[in-house]
């Protein structure tokens, strides 16, 4: 529908140049202040084009202990936020891939409750229940671990359901071609189910791995020790209330905690789209 | 929905289930459960005992007047974050619809916000905003607008808003730009030769197809702004200036993990449950009747 | 090769019978279709044979082995679907071999048998393309060729034509009789498509509402079809129907009031059957009863009258052979071969 008469077709233009700027200033500018240093940030009139600081205040912000963290770098943190979020990633298509499977494709007394438990999953968000799950975590013994991290976030409906739409579209005949080829029900998960599954395979990966690395309340909670804490958390930690604030450091971390879902979602964008338009239908 | 074709199999359906019905029984039903049954519980000082008491935590709850505020404050909050991440990403998913040159870069530009966690979101408008600091604060001083939101309660409210609604804003595009995207053209074409125009177009045919995605999207918006903007809250303003931005989830985690009040903070957790599920149910409901046309 | 024989074979879902016990058995090298209109059972009865079904009562046995409890890939049986059901993600190549993959049968092994089956089936320079990339008719081959490989003692084909189009139906009908001819492998095939089933079968199963209405060479089925159901399932255009009874003496009178050169027990309620081209134009003088012709179909090879019996009587289809120059609005004398009629019991449908 391009508009056929040549008036106003630069109106869409500007507006999505707008939103382009609305969208990208605040970025833009942040990664300004990662390139300065903090006196040039706070001189009153920073400039908006890039400082020569880069290389300085990332390397500093990797590899320096920082005292408002204990003295923990920031590259801990990373491996720490990455550990998180490929955890609950993996974890939660693995789990839901299985349950799915069971549910679409066996018949078994307590099938229908199995579904429904795992479908009211998805009324409650972690958020809700955050002080009791806290407790039952720690009750585990899973405070400060990765896997008080990552396990308890790894229950969710939304895989779940999604892989079970998936499933209901594979025709009939193709698991009855697979049953007098031979193939019984862990043959055909792995040699036609998997293979089939990969474009979803890819989409969740993208949303899960968004969700689990952008955690804040769970792992602020669930961790004692900044060696153990996430990049997103950390970065609290440095915006103390005095005056004393490392902004260029600030400013750095928060451009490493955006990089990498940021890299996961434009690289594999084909997917994501696709999938987060199913999943949430 | 059921197959026709299945596997036989006695043990390996509950074998595959297991692992998921584990994690969902162990950190999913018990805590929720127990979040039903601290509610009902008032415990001593010293934590060492605890006493059913009834209603009387909701009582309390309720009859506090920070409670109500809290609420106040929470109504505010969503239903701002929702119209400001809703109106600009419809204008923004229709005009990315129509034009052909540019149109991934467009849209993929507009994606990026969808990566950003609530928490950063508020750390970049907060360096933007910061008083003595932010260009943007800078800004406004030197137009003579008096900007402090440490001090001042609503120009704290209108900065998470801001930030949240922010974040919020790829998720409205990309949905609203996939519900434009399957209204069919031939729809819009007839209309052409009927003789609507551009706007009466979008108006008469496109909104009403429009209304499932707007719909889901609210509800999946005021959800966010439910719970999802704990982070922005927290590194932005931490509820503050003097609970001005306190909204219903940050009160559970404040009276909770910071207060240790669990009988308080349980009830309040169940009031949340008790949202979340209407509004989900709503939406299922609406959702059913859509998939009836 | 093997035989395959159903003895009383039953299927009921949740004590609703839909196979009423089915006899039949079907000869080493035989093929044999199973015909009949949508939800009769044929596709039931032959996944009863693949083991895709439960078998509720009665046996069914491939060779010496009664199989009711095998599991569909012991059978040594192989099966073509009506929507082909090849794997998406695999070439042709891997949806050939995927079955004698997980057999356990050597990398050479496999390789020889595709490549056999893919030279009987001109896939050859298809073997590496994915199922997408192919054509309705080439994925049936592929279909077929996934059958082949395994040499198999039965083949069962499930509507395997329905999915393509008129010309290319009639093009893979001859491939698949030729094939069968060429491998001699003992074949079930299942179709609602009596040309089909005509064309391709040995024997001919036709099933009714779960009953085998009659089971029979295709000629014989067309000579001598042995119920009402049957006469009218078989032959293009379908048999005409006409009321009838028989008279004290046991002379057949149509409604009408023309006397048929057959004979009933007396007093019974007769349906006579007589196909299209059967009937003939008859002189003035001999005729038995006219045809009120309200509309022609010239085809080239033959003419379809359409038209009743007598004025305002029962429609009837006559079908003559070349182009014949009858115009719409005429009376046509018609004789009634008496060879030609079929007499059924009007009330159980049954031939007389």
């Amino acid at each position: 529908m391009e508009s056929r008469s040549g008036h106003l077709s630069w109106l869409p233009h500007l507006i999505l140049v707008l939103g382009l700027a609305l969208v990208g200033f605040p970025i833009y500018v942040t990664f300004v202040g990662s390139t300065m240093t903090t006196p040039e940030i706070l001189s009153g009139h920073m400039s908006l084009i890039p400082g020569g600081h880069f290389v300085e205040n990332y390397l500093a912000a990797l590899t320096q202990g920082m005292p408002q963290l204990s003295g923990v770098p920031v590259a801990r943190l990373m491996l720490n936020s990455l550990i998180m979020a490929l955890s609950i990633a993996l974890g939660k298509m693995l789990i839901s891939f299985l349950s799915a499977y069971a549910i679409v494709f066996f018949r078994f007394p307590g099938r229908m409750v199995c579904f429904w438990m795992i479908f009211l999953t998805l009324m409650l968000p972690v958020e809700v229940r955050i002080v009791p799950t806290f407790q039952v975590t720690a009750n585990l013994g899973l405070i400060d671990t990765y896997g008080g991290l990552a396990i308890p976030l790894i229950a969710s409906a939304t895989a779940t359901l999604l892989f079970r739409q998936f499933f209901l579209t594979i025709p009939d005949e193709l698991i009855e071609a697979a049953r007098l080829d031979g193939a019984g029900p862990l043959r055909f998960l792995w040699d036609v189910l998997l293979p089939l599954s990969r474009t979803n395979l890819a989409a969740l990966f993208v949303i899960l791995f968004v969700y689990g690395w952008n955690q804040y309340l769970w792992p602020l909670l669930v961790t004692n020790t900044a060696s153990m804490t996430t990049l997103v958390v950390g970065i609290k930690s440095m915006l103390t209330v005095d005056a004393n604030t490392p902004w260029h450091l600030v400013m750095a971390m928060a451009i490493l905690a955006m990089a990498p879902p940021a890299a996961v979602v434009l690289l594999m964008q084909r997917w994501f789209v696709k999938g987060l338009v199913d999943a949430e239908k | 929905m059921q197959r026709r074709v299945v596997f036989d199999g006695k043990l390996l359906p509950y074998l595959l289930v297991a692992p998921q019905l584990a994690v969902t029984l162990v950190f999913f039903f018990w805590p929720a459960a127990e979040a039903v049954y601290f509610s009902t519980q008032r415990q001593d000082a010293f934590g060492l005992s605890t006493v059913f008491v009834g209603f009387e935590n909701f009582a309390a709850v309720f009859a506090d007047p920070g409670y109500l505020h809290s609420f106040q404050v929470t109504a505010i909050f969503s239903v701002a974050v929702t119209l400001l991440a809703m109106l600009p990403a419809l204008l923004l998913a229709v005009m990315a619809d129509r034009v052909v040159r540019f149109a991934s870069v467009y849209k993929t530009a507009l994606m990026l916000p969808y990566a950003v966690a609530p928490a950063i979101a508020g750390v970049l408008w907060l360096f933007l905003f910061a008083p003595g600091i932010g260009i943007v604060a800078n800004a406004l001083k030197w137009l003579g607008i008096d900007w402090n939101y440490l001090l001042n309660g609503n120009q704290a409210l209108l900065l998470v808003i801001v930030a949240a609604a922010w974040k919020q804003l790829s998720y409205n595009f990309l949905f609203f730009l996939a519900g434009l995207q399957a209204i069919p053209k031939s729809l819009l074409e007839a209309a052409s030769i009927d003789g609507a125009g551009g706007f009466l177009r979008f108006r008469t045919i496109v909104l009403p197809l429009l209304s499932p995605t707007t719909f889901f999207l609210f509800v999946v918006d005021v959800v966010y702004a439910f719970f999802e903007t704990f982070g922005v809250i927290h590194a932005v303003t931490g509820g503050g200036p003097s609970k001005a931005t306190e909204i219903l989830i940050y009160k559970v985690y404040y009276d909770g993990v910071v207060g240790l009040d669990l009988g308080g903070s349980s009830a309040q957790s169940v009031v949340l449950m008790i949202i979340v599920i209407a509004l989900t149910a709503v939406q299922f409901r609406y959702v059913e009747r859509r998939v009836h046309y | 090769m093997a035989t395959v024989t159903l003895s009383a074979v039953t299927k009921s879902y949740a004590g609703n019978a839909v196979i009423h016990g089915i006899d039949c058995v079907i000869e080493d090298g035989e093929f044999v279709v199973i015909v009949g209109p949508s939800g009769c059972g044929k596709s039931t009865l032959l996944r009863m044979v693949a083991g895709l079904e439960a078998i509720t009562g009665g046996t069914i046995a491939i060779g010496d082995r009664v199989v009711n409890q095998v599991e569909p890939k012991d059978r040594d049986i192989a099966m073509v679907f009506q929507n082909y059901a090849l794997y998406p993600h695999m070439t042709v190549f891997q949806n050939m071999a995927y079955g004698l993959k997980i057999r356990g049968l050597s990398r050479d092994a496999i390789r020889a048998r595709v490549d056999k089956a893919a030279e009987i089936l001109q896939l050859g320079a298809l073997l590496e393309r994915t199922p997408r990339q192919l054509s309705g008719g080439q994925r049936q081959r592929v279909a077929m060729g996934r059958a082949i490989v395994r040499e198999p003692q039965v083949f069962l084909f499930d509507e395997p034509l329905s999915n393509l189009d008129a010309k290319l139906r009639v093009q893979m009908r001859v491939e698949i009789k030729r094939l069968q001819q060429r491998l001699g492998t003992t074949s079930i095939y299942v179709t609602h498509d009596q040309t089909e089933a005509m064309t391709l079968a040995d024997r001919l199963i036709v099933l009714n509402g779960g009953i085998a209405e009659q089971i029979g060479r295709p000629i014989e089925l067309y000579e001598r079809p042995a119920s009402l159901f049957v006469a009218g399932f078989i032959g293009s255009p379908a048999m005409n129907f006409l009321d009838g009874a028989a008279g004290d003496d046991g002379r057949v009178v149509l409604a009408g009031g023309t006397v048929l050169a057959a004979t009933a027990p007396a007093g019974s309620g007769v349906t006579v059957g007589i196909r299209p081209e059967h009937l003939v134009p008859a002189a003035e003088s001999e005729a038995a009863a006219h045809l009120h012709v309200d509309m022609v179909e010239l085809l080239g090879a033959d003419t379809i009258v359409y038209g009743t019996l007598g004025e305002g009587g029962p429609a009837l289809l006559l079908r003559l052979a070349g182009i014949a120059q009858i115009a719409a609005g005429t009376r046509l004398p018609l004789g009634f071969p008496p060879e030609q009629l079929h007499l059924f019991d009007r009330a159980t449908g049954k031939r007389l």
